[in-house]
């Protein structure tokens, strides 16, 4: 089975930027009060990062479903790696994890 | 889009045999979910790996019928630490 072309460009953000946000609206604007979690807890911590609106592209929010292997949006990237959706970067502030990940 | 709270945790039940779980209507409208589950087949995995053990229990309906599910995953071992 070939890769939908979809992949690519999402890899290439994931390469390109350290910290990637895959999100429904915008940081200034987020649409789905899960992503808009995820956004104030990455402004909490002064993470600087990349926010995608998979709303602008049908193929991107259906791509980066399959790309990661995770159903639901938002979805951050941290150095290329898979982190997890709003549920996993709530436990992962509560516990310190997300601090220490972004210290590295 | 909605899932009825009792086929809901039916799903959970028959994948997850041995788990202990508490499953909740946290909107009461059917559609955003709180699951939190504890089964000795999430010891050795990190946190995506059990969320995505979760999500294909529930194959096509998360993100579809179903809005928001949101998960707390543990092992027994876990869980009996942290009411210890």
């Amino acid at each position: 089975m070939t890769e939908p072309a979809i992949f690519q460009d999402i890899q290439k953000e994931i390469n390109d930027r350290d910290v990637v946000l895959f999100m429904k609206g915008t940081a200034n604007f987020p649409q789905c009060g899960f992503s808009g979690f995820v956004v104030q807890v990455l402004q909490s911590l002064d993470i600087e990062f990349a926010d995608i609106n998979v709303l602008e592209s049908p193929e991107l929010r259906e791509g980066i479903k399959q790309f990661s292997g995770w159903p639901t949006i938002p979805q951050l990237y941290v150095k290329g790696e898979f982190i997890g959706g709003a549920d996993i970067i709530k436990e992962m502030m509560q516990s310190g994890e997300l601090k220490e990940l972004f210290k590295a | 889009m909605a899932v009825e709270f009792d086929k809901l945790k039916k799903i959970i039940e028959d994948a997850f045999p041995d788990a202990v779980f508490r499953l909740e209507d946290m909107l009461g409208d059917a559609d955003h979910y709180g699951l939190t589950i504890t089964s000795s087949v999430f010891e050795g995995l990190n946190r995506v790996k059990r969320h995505q053990i979760v999500y294909k229990a529930l194959g096509s309906l998360m993100g579809n019928e179903l809005h928001a599910l949101s998960i707390r995953a543990y092992t027994p071992q876990e869980n009996q630490k942290k009411e210890s």
